[in-house]
């Protein structure tokens, strides 16, 4: 059994928290003393039906407000698969918190009521998703049941949102129409849309294909830490010198032939040890530990690699990035630390190129800074070489965070897009 | 573990995920310790500890919050299991605070030192200068974990402000902080009740006999089983019957429920949990019920 991870953006208006508490329900993650207490919620609160979003707001605060405000992780299983669910919330003022959820996700979903049509979420939730290059993208077109389950407005959305699509790089989109409310087309295939062709939702997260998402084909080891076994009770560790990691790209075998960055020194994979024993190959995202044939200066922050394979070593950075604080703006010459794989140094910003206009894609050249939840192009320039790739062709080595020195606070994220 | 199609079990991933995270730490900060109570998450955790810096040892010190109240075998389990990994256990002990008068033991039918505890792990942490503590807390477990961050910031007062929290993404992680202030951090936030027991079956893993049905004197209070024991405190009408329980959260005796079940080997325990439809908290945590909030506010004040 594998994982999927997926992320739900939308309003309560949408369906969203009813699809979860479906999903949920019907997978029986719901227990009884958890929709005992949302009913009796439900009641103190004079609400008329049961209200499920009371199952994944779970702060006070979202609760007296009835919203939405973080990302909330919910689990359920099948025989099939296990899922995490990156529960975000929907509005403009949220941006941040999509971006949050959809960095890990495999696939999004992006509820549009059928009355409706394609709005300006729908537009920008679907955005966003590509943005953070979220592998799979579904459109869930919810409450057939208020349009007759209509085949004509099921097309016409569908219609919509292809030529909107087009705009963006989407990989992989699936259009299913449903009625959370009644369950049609969520868990198995509904009889009242007898002209929908497709699978049922939770039959096309159960046999997404996904392995094949994760990079490879470029070998990336960000060195983590360095074990050295001070006081090894075993005298045969003595001198042992691993190097611990996270595969974050390509598969590596022992004896492949393999290079260090920073020094661009070549060597070999003598091992790939886990605490289980030795590995014949390692791909990501395993936690392992390499040996290699020749003594090498690696450090934590350091990057291994194939020789004829290697991420770019730069310190100009352009790249998308998304502002998360409410206390401060990204601008020229801002000052800030950046984080990227298992390396930290600081970041100059030297230019804003544009503003994008989540809802429109219009891109604003005249902007003077990013405030919070916008997303612009920026170029920065690192005090150290950082080994990166395009965000598009790797997430891990194409991602980066921007804390703020003065608070610590993180308060930006980054896709990797050009690098010198 | 490996498969030709480069797929990974779900049980892999998560270990994956809780070593780098656990790697990430050992590498960011200079005194983290791992908070170790002989409960089964605790015990998962410990393994996986193992596992990310083997061959070296593990290179934290464990720390336990004895409430004084503790079930025996339990204290038993922790130490033969700090004994097995020549490991180094910090001990803070609510039975210290109050005879230090940091807290006042509650009184009455209701006593527990479980909210007791908050002051004597935040007085050890400040003691211990730890900047990074290891908590075993899964995001299913209750609706205001399922919002923390795996990296949880808390501040000079040891407080969580799950208003202001630090935005998490990729496998990327903020482990800055300000001298005083510290994270607490949450290796197994992705794991599930029954992934917990599944990796205990996979991996062959030892955990303390009241997991498994037992015989025990107990008495009911509101729809729970409490140990008949001396130091929780009973009214007369509270009847003590003796019946076959098993514990299925190890925490303080005065708060710890545990539930009928004949489940005496660890494949009946994940029968029983699949086909459960009780949470492990609604079933066993008498200090959940207070409010619909109790968690988020305990976890405020700094609570695990």
């Amino acid at each position: 059994m594998d994982i999927l991870r997926f992320a739900t953006a939308g309003s309560v208006d949408d369906g969203k928290s009813t699809l979860i508490g479906r999903l949920l329900f019907d997978s029986k993650a719901i227990f009884e003393d958890q929709l005992e207490a949302v009913e009796r919620t439900s009641r103190d609160r004079g609400t008329e039906y049961t209200d499920l979003s009371l199952l994944t707001d779970g702060l006070r605060a979202e609760r007296e407000q009835g919203i939405t405000i973080d990302v909330a992780y919910r689990y359920f299983a099948t025989p099939k698969r296990k899922f995490i669910i990156a529960d975000t919330p929907g509005h403009i003022q949220y941006t941040r918190n999509m971006v949050t959820g959809a960095s890990t996700a495999d696939l999004a979903i992006v509820l549009i009521d059928a009355r409706k049509g394609v709005v300006e979420q729908s537009r920008r939730h679907a955005f966003l998703t590509t943005l953070l290059r979220v592998p799979h993208l579904v459109l869930a077109v919810n409450k057939m049941d208020l349009v007759d389950y209509s085949q004509e407005r099921f097309e016409e959305i569908r219609e919509e949102f292809t030529s909107f699509a087009a705009k963006l790089n989407v990989s992989d989109l699936t259009f299913i129409p449903i009625s959370a409310l009644h369950g049609d087309n969520v868990v198995s295939r509904s009889e009242n849309m007898p002209w929908y062709q497709g699978t049922s939702l939770l039959h096309h997260l159960e046999h997404l294909h996904i392995a094949s998402d994760r990079n490879l084909v470029d070998v990336r080891f960000p060195v983590q830490y360095v074990i050295r076994p001070q006081r090894a009770t075993d005298p045969a560790f003595h001198d042992y010198r691993g190097y611990a990691g996270q595969v974050a790209g390509g598969v590596l075998k022992p004896g492949d032939e393999v290079m260090h960055l920073p020094s661009g020194l070549t060597t070999r994979v003598a091992a790939i040890d886990t605490f289980d024993g030795p590995l014949e190959e390692a791909f990501a995202p395993m936690s392992v530990t390499l040996r290699l044939e020749d003594d090498i200066d690696i450090s934590r922050g350091d990057m291994i690699c194939r020789p004829n394979n290697q991420p770019q070593v730069a310190q100009d950075l352009d790249a998308m990035v998304c502002w998360m604080s409410d206390n401060m703006k990204l601008g020229p010459r801002s000052k800030l630390v950046i984080k990227h794989t298992t390396r930290t140094a600081r970041a100059l910003v030297r230019d804003l190129h544009y503003r994008l206009d989540v809802n429109t894609l219009h891109r604003d050249e005249s902007a003077p800074a990013l405030g919070l939840n916008e997303i612009g192009r920026v170029s920065l320039r690192v005090t150290q070489p950082l080994f990166v790739d395009d965000y598009a062709r790797n997430r891990l080595t194409g991602g980066f965070i921007l804390i703020d020195e003065a608070t610590n606070g993180t308060v930006g994220a980054g896709m990797i897009v050009d690098a010198r | 573990m490996l498969q030709s199609d480069y797929t990974t079990s779900q049980l892999d991933v998560l270990e994956a995920e809780a070593i780098h995270i656990m790697r990430e730490v050992a590498a960011e900060f200079e005194r983290p310790c791992l908070l170790f109570s002989g409960g089964k998450d605790s015990i998962v955790m410990l393994r996986i500890a193992e596992k990310a810096f083997w061959p070296a040892p593990i290179p934290f010190p464990l720390m336990h919050v004895d409430t004084g109240h503790n079930f025996s075998d339990v204290i038993e389990f922790r130490d033969r299991r700090v004994a097995e990994l020549n490991a180094r256990l910090v001990v803070a002990s609510v039975q210290s605070s109050i005879d230090a008068g940091r807290v006042v033991e509650e009184t009455g039918r209701r006593a527990s030192r479980n909210r007791l505890q908050t002051t004597t792990l935040l007085d050890a942490i400040e003691e211990h200068e730890f900047d990074a503590v290891f908590g075993g807390a899964r995001r299913d477990e209750e609706k205001a974990r399922a919002k923390e961050r795996v990296f949880s910031f808390r501040d000079d007062f040891g407080q969580w402000d799950p208003k202001n929290q630090r935005p998490e993404l990729w496998n990327l992680y903020n482990a800055r902080i300000r001298k005083g202030e510290h994270i607490r951090v949450f290796p197994l936030s992705n794991w599930t009740e029954l992934d917990i027991w599944d990796y205990i079956r996979r991996e062959g893993i030892e955990i303390p006999s009241i997991y498994f049905a037992h015989t025990r004197k107990v008495f009911e209070r509101d729809g729970m089983l409490l140990a008949d024991d001396d130091v929780v405190n009973r009214d007369e009408e509270e009847l003590v019957f003796e019946t076959v329980v098993r514990y299925r959260t190890v925490g303080d005796m005065t708060c710890t429920g545990a539930v009928q079940s004949n489940a005496a080997t660890v494949e009946e325990i994940i029968a029983e949990i699949a086909a459960t439809r009780i949470t492990e908290r609604g079933a066993t945590r008498a200090d959940d019920r207070t409010s619909e909030a109790a968690m988020e506010d305990r976890k405020k004040e700094g609570y695990f």
